[in-house]
């Protein structure tokens, strides 16, 4: 079962990857339009040196971004459940902010900050990623099982207890999904916003430079980097969750 | 053990959405008691519970628990309780489910951990007391439940229909174990439930309430001796069955007769100062 698991999804992938190969070869598309995974695959070792550099680059600011926007995220769900009323009001206005396209945000950060500034693609990132957290979070941190409430109560436990016992690790799963949604968003962040300026020695530089020199293949080599660093986080995430929540892992 | 004296619970007093929950006036408990509830669903047999463990501040009466105060008896966690559904928390193994009332009363690890040893042999889970939760059927989870009910040693023990949820057999079974664990213990019991086997089977005393407000109608005392088994297919058994049937078909008590018909909100006044 645990084979089949495994098995399945690559000989998927495999198979997608030849039919790729087949239809641009046998259908003589144009590299502008598609390049063949031959092609990619080339590039991708040629360049291997630099794709690991920007990648590390792109890396670095996907986690301070992240670790930043999560920590104010947790700090934001902490203080609405502490303060009902706060919560009330930062509600709707969370979920108007949140059907805004964080990386618009990003070419005025560009200009706010110096071009030698790491600072504009950070934010941008940690603002990517503290809509989930914070709202998975407050959703569990509101989320109280009544019978635990009453339990809690007939030991007559005090809010502090309560909140250590009860309210937090009630969350954790909540926050976990959160951060699994933001760490994917947290690498596109890091990549898109390179787009639009500002400091360019990221992942997202190389694939606007590549494609504008008409070099497709190198440019999908840059965009298959940052799939491997987008997956790359999310695995850390789904780590971090199961060592974290290890009565999830083993549920009937 | 419990004594209740003139008490109401009115839910939202003075306000067009008054509902009267309780108006169970005096009842007594004594020490190493069993003691059900029982009446139609929402005759107020949990809400009294919930008087009983100081969840709810009574609107009228007292309430004494163990010769204190209702809410000093909370205080000094005099009672554990176990609900209808097990209420454990799912991040913690069933051991620490166990320690949590000790680990809140700051006992020792050590000491937490033979404790909570004890409880499970007692509910017969000791083999289980590294698994989570999920991964127990809900008749274990319930024996967890009691366990850490008991881990405290309280003197009493408030169930509230507490194996309501369980399957026929399941819930004979846990029954029985109940009995042996409360005689092993000395706990005295105060048990809602609204199954009449269940309440003639495990009590000495039946409380008969009536709804809409909750009342003691009456008090039907079960002269079965000591419980088995057998017990269950006793003449006598059947007997008590019977008589407590009558009496929650019985009409209301003769103090308020029309207390069934009459809408809930000018009954309440009449309760009030009745008590």
């Amino acid at each position: 079962m645990n084979v089949r698991a495994v098995l399945a999804p690559v000989a998927v992938g495999v198979g997608a990857l030849v039919l790729w190969e087949a239809f641009v070869r046998l259908g003589e598309v144009a590299p502008y339009v598609l390049p063949a995974p031959s092609a990619i695959f080339t590039e991708l070792v040629e360049n291997f040196g630099t794709i690991t550099e920007t990648g590390l680059a792109s890396g670095t600011n996907t986690l301070v971004g992240l670790v930043v926007g999560t920590v104010c995220a947790l700090l934001a769900a902490l203080a609405a459940t502490r303060f009902t009323g706060l919560g009330e009001v930062s509600m709707p206005l969370v979920a108007a902010l949140n059907a805004l396209p964080i990386i618009a945000l990003a070419p005025i950060l560009n200009n706010m900050f110096e071009s030698t500034s790491s600072i504009p693609r950070r934010t941008v990132v940690a603002l990517a990623v503290f809509f989930p957290v914070f709202l998975n979070t407050l959703r569990g941190l509101r989320e109280v099982d009544p019978t635990h409430t009453e339990l809690m109560d007939s030991y007559a436990a005090g809010p502090w207890a309560f909140n250590r016992h009860v309210r937090l690790p009630g969350a954790l799963p909540f926050f976990f999904t959160g951060l699994r949604q933001a760490s994917s968003l947290a690498v596109i962040a890091a990549v898109v916003s390179e787009y639009f300026g500002g400091l360019q020695d990221g992942l997202g530089s190389r694939i606007t430079s590549a494609a504008a020199n008409t070099a497709y293949p190198r440019a999908w080599a840059f965009v298959a980097g940052a799939c491997v660093l987008g997956l790359l986080f999310y695995a850390a995430a789904l780590a971090i969750e199961r060592l974290a929540t290890p009565w999830k892992r083993s549920a009937a | 053990m419990i004594e209740l004296s003139g008490v109401t619970k009115v839910f939202n007093p003075g306000r067009p959405d008054e509902v009267p929950a309780v108006a169970a006036g005096d009842l007594r408990v004594g020490a190493g008691e069993f003691v059900s509830l029982i009446g139609p669903s929402g005759c107020g047999k949990s809400t009294l519970l919930r008087l009983i463990a100081d969840l709810l501040p009574p609107t009228a009466g007292t309430v004494t628990v163990a010769g204190k105060p209702a809410a000093q008896a909370r205080k000094e966690r005099r009672y554990g309780m176990v609900f209808q559904k097990a209420g454990l928390f799912d991040w913690r193994t069933v051991r620490r489910n166990v320690e949590l009332p000790l680990e809140l009363r700051g006992t020792g690890r050590s000491e937490r951990r033979a404790r909570a040893q004890e409880m499970l042999e007692l509910v017969g889970l000791s083999d289980f007391a590294g698994h989570y939760p999920a991964q127990l059927s809900g008749g274990m989870q319930q024996r967890v439940s009691i366990a850490r009910a008991l881990a405290d040693a309280p003197p009493l023990l408030l169930m509230d229909e507490p194996f309501g949820a369980l399957d026929e057999m399941t819930r004979e079974r846990l029954q029985g174990e109940l009995l042996r664990i409360c005689a092993a213990t000395g706990t005295t019991v105060v048990f809602v439930t609204h199954s009449i086997d269940e309440a003639v089977f495990l009590s000495g005393r039946v409380v008969v309430m009536s709804a809409r407000p909750g009342r003691v109608t009456e008090v039907v005392e079960i002269p079965l001796g000591e419980r088995n088994e057998a017990v269950r297919q006793a003449p006598e058994f059947f007997e008590a069955v019977t008589e407590v049937r009558r009496a929650l078909r019985a009409p209301k008590s003769e103090e308020a007769p029309e207390a069934a018909e009459s809408p809930k909100n000018t009954s309440v006044p009449a309760q009030l100062e009745a008590s």
